[in-house]
């Protein structure tokens, strides 16, 4: 057999500057920022093209208003008429992760020395994105209700002895929020990728030794990766519309205390 | 024993709570397919609830995931 070489599955993650080094200023412009320009002017193209305003829409402009529509229908049906305020900040949160998402999975290392990289794998990238939406929540919330807005931790109708118990239990889960925003994001690309990773590199490791059983390992891994590639592309959509469907409960329950 | 035989060892069981979050996803998407038979009219207005369902379950797995890794590589 080969000289066994470890499979290092986080270098795909890894931040790298284009210019100048990570230890001058913090303001380098590194591999990341560079894959959140290209979403943007993805998301800019995709836009552009449905503003023609036609009185009839032609494809491309109802596939605009179709996202649009989407996202205005879950904040006017989860929080009320009132919803339609934070419809850009969630329709930004749901396309931003869409096709960060779906571009971090497109075929690009196909190219050679390229490879796609995922924004949305950074806790730093997620974790911002969950810090605006629980900022929001909070600056609504208390904007709205003045202190009054301490009563979302009471569930109505609860007894005094249970509610020595309810109301720490509630409150730690809502400053868990947006934790658990940032991270389910966060650990569903990585892990979809890491996945991914490993058996790419079964693939070539049961094609550099030779034989009958290293060949047909690398079949059936490529084969495996094929299926797990069509199910991360329905994770990418999923954790999207998760985000954007969790900041818009959130949302509701500052607007509408219960 | 030493640390790196450890690490392995520790990542190695906190999988298994991913495992047993493939139990709960499993089972919140198999009452609403079973209950989506038996109702369908009614089936697509809780699809909204059905991914928040999905949601809460997938984080704890995620969460044993995310233990793993961290006493593979940080610790």
């Amino acid at each position: 057999m080969a000289a066994e070489t470890r499979i290092d599955p986080m270098h795909q993650f890894q931040i790298s500057p284009l210019a100048g080094n990570l230890d001058g200023s913090p303001f380098v412009f590194t591999n990341s920022a560079l894959w959140m320009l290209i979403v943007m002017g993805l998301i800019w193209l995709f836009m552009m093209g449905g503003m023609k305003r036609q009185l009839v829409p032609g494809r491309w402009q109802m596939a605009v208003e179709g996202v649009t529509g989407f996202i205005t229908s879950m904040l006017s049906v989860n929080v009320g008429p009132e919803g339609r305020k934070y419809v850009p900040w969630v329709f930004t949160i749901f396309m931003f992760i869409l096709t960060a998402n779906i571009l971090g999975m497109m075929p690009f290392a196909l190219i050679p020395g390229l490879h796609a990289f995922t924004v949305t794998s950074q806790f730093t990238v997620t974790g911002v994105m969950a810090i605006i939406s629980f900022s929001i929540v909070l600056i609504v919330g208390f904007w709205k209700h003045g202190f009054h807005f301490f009563s979302l931790f009471v569930p109505s109708g609860t007894p005094f002895v249970l509610q020595i118990i309810i109301v720490p239990i509630e409150f730690i889960s809502f400053l868990v929020r947006p934790f658990s925003l940032a991270l389910r994001l966060f650990v569903a690309m990585i892990a979809g990728h890491i996945l991914v990773e490993v058996f790419a590199n079964f693939v070539v490791q049961g094609l550099n030794s030779g034989g009958v059983v290293g060949p047909a390992v690398s079949l059936l891994s490529f084969v495996f990766i094929m299926g797990v590639m069509a199910l991360e592309l329905l994770v990418c959509a999923i954790q999207a519309y998760v985000f954007a469907l969790l900041t818009t409960l959130y949302i509701n329950d500052a607007v509408n205390l219960h | 024993m030493d640390l790196e035989a450890a690490k392995v060892i520790g990542a190695g069981l906190a999988a298994i709570g991913v495992g047993a979050a493939a139990i709960g996803v499993g089972h919140v998407f198999g009452s609403f397919l079973e209950s989506a038979i038996r109702n369908p009219a009614a089936a697509d207005g809780q699809q909204g609830r059905l991914f928040i369902g999905f949601a809460a379950a997938e984080l704890l797995g995620l969460i044993a995931f995310a233990v793993a890794m961290i006493i593979l590589f940080v610790v």
